[in-house]
């Protein structure tokens, strides 16, 4: 693919593995070079994007029939979510993003001391999302929403207000535990980043939780409208 | 291409034998924390062969009950417990990681001149998530069972049941990771692992299978994953996401459930088509007819196997609509296996067949599968469904596929790679024998079910009227011969690992990077040079002119 190599690549002599004494620390000897770990790497986070995509393709799925089955249940529970506690979640998520994409081109860049401040930027505003919707929880507890635990729902919606609070807590709640897991990686990125492990030689972590942190965000956009903003019910929704 | 040396400087250990993979390390931390593909295989062949046999003493309690009419053995919950059991075990914690994760985990790089998976140390992970996963789940048998059967259906497994549903639920949420991760790593390694020269259109058929399974495995298991943690959300809380009485649609867990569950059908049998795709050819001498068609098919199979999953539905309150379109893509699953039976025979026409062990079981494995692919057809077919929905038929139809498939096919890989992953010769006499027993006791335990089945017996009752219990008989006296050919190669593969000859490279004779760039057993890196493949996969024989048949 690179032109020095050429002349070798055309023998066609397949280099035996003790050749890499030399390398990268981070490289492992069953791969033939760095580019094709970092390449398998790629590939390996984007297939398990896969994996998320249909977890969570489930949730939606099972979400949008019941939509679709109790709508007017569905308008009538809408008055209770916080559009703009959501809404200011949503901004510190994409502006979280923002501080990651960086992260990933401070390693791309060599920027070594900068990287750490902005992995630690990264868990600064997931942190501000987990206390938000921390409250936006106990706000429903106080209003009796919790399914299960503490329900308690007037009028003639109650047991299918039931259900779509249940998917409200599930599909938050799964969104949130992957943000509790990104905040844990994203910490041992900072440790090894202070060790200045990562270079414009090997940044595959930080590239690889950059696409996981993506991912969870991507699915708070999703979540957001299909929670919160449609189906408001002064927006019209229901037909009760 | 033969010019490669096998070793390079043939290093010796102190007993005077060659280095290779099982001997360069002894410690049981050598074993427990090896990131060794090969040594990883070992691993799940042991584990999985302790869960066959669990899996198979919940069977014997089963055919022993179903001896008499009455309920003499078991009492009802007794009963539930035991085919739950089975079912939990055979299927989770067997068929789903058997011949991918012993099999595919060994020969996936070999097969296509890597040293090793492309995430070793994920490949352990996912070994110690299935033990994990069995721990919790032959936890939740062994605390008292689970009675739901092993599709957990709602509302009966999120309400009524009083048994170690969710417990049960968490061991198989566990053995899915393990699953999805084992996908995911042969799906990575044969896009970026492959050596020079092994283009997409040389890939041995058993790697073209596994892609094919592996596919199946990320995109259908996190929906499973999802569900059961619904239905543990809905036993917890005591919420009515799928129960009726609460506002939840029952129907909507069965269609989430086999969404996962039927291309899951298919993570039991692609693989082992994929090893009969290599059995037939090396035992016939000649090159796998048709190799791209075959291909083609284990592709296809895994993308209809995602589009058929509401023919388990035609019973459940599904809309006839539905049911119309399922069915018609139910029969389409017919076109791509009848061309992987075709081909197969059609390979072994004019070939010069061999009957080793492996062929026995090829021979077993394409008769069975079309067996039970074709009483596939009559339960897709609306209106007979009806009839045969929860009968014994449907019993016999899918033991027919998982173990006159699958299992017929795992034990013939097993003895075809036996000499490469030990480098023993498992004594063929008994060999044969014990695939001979194993066909006899197979059809005379699950023919007479397809008639029992026809006549109207359900399944998962532990009691029955007079008149079936001729064929309830038949079946349990085959289950006892069947349950001795599943003993005797386990005896005489472990005498072989300390008695058996010692194996050459390539006993067989046959083609392929596994048998002719490795040693017996391999070396840790599979290879002292990569090699480079300058050759069609299964060059058995020079091509000849085709045959006009009748002409």
């Amino acid at each position: 693919m690179s032109e020095p190599d050429t002349i070798q690549s055309t023998n066609a002599i397949p280099e035996p593995p003790v050749e890499h004494a030399h390398a990268h620390p981070a490289f492992q000897h069953h791969f033939d070079d760095m580019e094709q770990q970092f390449e398998a790497s790629h590939l390996g986070m984007w297939v398990f994007l896969v994996t998320e995509v249909m977890f969570f393709g489930g949730l939606f799925a099972a979400y949008t029939i019941y939509r679709t089955l109790y709508s007017a249940a569905f308008a009538d529970t809408s008055r209770h979510m916080d559009v703009i506690l959501g809404g200011m979640n949503t901004a510190v998520l994409i502006g979280s993003s923002l501080t990651m994409a960086l992260a990933v081109h401070a390693a791309q860049t060599n920027a070594r001391r900068r990287l750490p401040w902005f992995l630690i930027g990264t868990i600064a505003l997931g942190s501000v999302f987990l206390v938000v919707k921390a409250f936006e929880y106990t706000h429903k507890w106080h209003e009796h929403l919790v399914p299960g635990l503490h329900f308690q729902y007037e009028g003639p919606y109650a047991a299918q207000a039931q259900i779509l609070f249940s998917f409200y807590f599930i599909m938050t709640g799964m969104h949130a535990l992957h943000m509790i897991i990104g905040i844990g990686l994203l910490t041992y990125l900072i440790v090894k980043a202070r060790r200045l492990a990562y270079s414009s030689e090997y940044f595959t972590p930080v590239e690889m939780v950059g696409l996981y942190w993506h991912f969870v965000d991507i699915v708070w956009i999703f979540l957001f409208p299909l929670l919160y903003l449609i189906g408001q019910h002064n927006l019209g929704g229901g037909h009760s | 291409m033969s010019s490669v040396p096998l070793v390079h400087e043939q290093p010796i250990t102190p007993e005077g034998r060659t280095v290779n993979y099982l001997n360069v390390r002894h410690s049981i931390a050598s074993w427990l924390l090896t990131v060794d593909h090969k040594r990883i295989c070992i691993l799940y062949l042991v584990s999985i062969t302790f869960f066959f046999i669990i899996g198979g003493l919940a069977a014997t309690l089963i055919r022993l009950e179903l001896i008499t009419p009455g309920g003499d053995l078991l009492t009802a919950d007794g009963y539930n417990k035991a085919f739950t059991a089975h079912g939990i075990v055979m299927i989770f914690f067997f068929l789903v990681p058997s011949i991918p994760a012993t099999l595919g985990n060994f020969l996936i790089p070999i097969m296509i001149g890597a040293r090793d998976l492309a995430f070793p140390k994920l490949n352990l992970l996912s070994w110690y998530l299935l033990m994990i996963g069995a721990i919790v789940a032959m936890g939740a048998l062994f605390l008292g069972g689970v009675d739901t059967g092993w599709t957990f259906y709602t509302p009966y497994s999120s309400r009524y049941s009083n048994t170690y549903v969710s417990i049960a639920i968490i061991g198989a949420f566990l053995a899915g990771f393990s699953s999805i991760l084992t996908g995911l790593n042969f799906v990575v390694t044969v896009h970026m692992m492959r050596a020079p020269g092994m283009y997409w259109s040389r890939l041995p058929l058993f790697v073209w299978a596994l892609y094919a399974t592996s596919l199946i495995q990320i995109l259908a298991t996190p929906v499973l994953a999802i569900t059961l943690l619904l239905v543990a959300v809905e036993r917890s809380f005591r919420i009515g996401i799928f129960d009726p009485a609460l506002g939840g649609d029952p129907v909507l867990f069965q269609h989430m459930f086999w969404f996962y569950s039927h291309p899951a059908v298919y993570i039991m049998i692609l693989p082992g088509m994929g090893v009969i795709n290599e059995l037939v050819t090396c035992f016939s001498r000649k090159r796998i007819f048709g190799y791209e068609a075959i291909a083609v098919a284990h592709v296809a199979l895994a993308v209809i196997s995602f589009l058929v999953w509401g023919h388990h539905l035609f019973v459940s309150g599904q809309s006839i609509y539905a049911g119309m379109v399922f069915s018609i893509l139910s029969f389409a699953v017919a076109i791509p296996s009848a061309v992987k039976v075709f081909n197969w025979t059609a390979t072994m026409y004019r070939g010069s067949i061999s009957y080793d062990t492996p062929m026995l079981y090829t021979f077993g494995f394409i008769g069975l599968f079309t067996i039970g692919g074709l009483t596939g057809l009559p339960l897709a077919t609306l209106a007979v469904d009806v009839h045969l929905s929860d009968t014994y038929f449907v019993i016999a139809h899918f033991h027919y596929i998982m173990v006159g498939g699958m299992v017929l096919a795992y034990l013939g890989g097993l003895h075809f790679w036996w000499p490469k992953i030990t480098g023993r010769m498992y004594p063929e006499g008994w060999g044969k024998f014990a695939a001979l027993v194993i066909f006899v006791g197979f059809n005379l335990t699950f023919f007479p079910q397809f008639l029992l089945g026809y006549l109207g017996m359900p399944r998962r009752y532990y009691t029955y009227p007079d008149e079936f219990q001729v064929y309830h008989v038949l079946s349990s006296a085959g289950a006892s011969i069947l349950a001795a050919g599943f003993a005797i190669p386990v005896f005489y593969l472990l005498w072989s690992l300390r008695n058996g000859p010692m194996a050459t490279a390539n006993p067989w004779g046959a083609k392929g990077l596994e048998w002719e760039h490795t040693t017996s057993p391999p070396i840790t890196e599979n290879f002292v040079e990569t090699p480079i493949v300058t050759e069609e996969a299964y060059h058995y024989a020079p091509e000849q002119e085709p045959e006009i048949v009748g002409a």
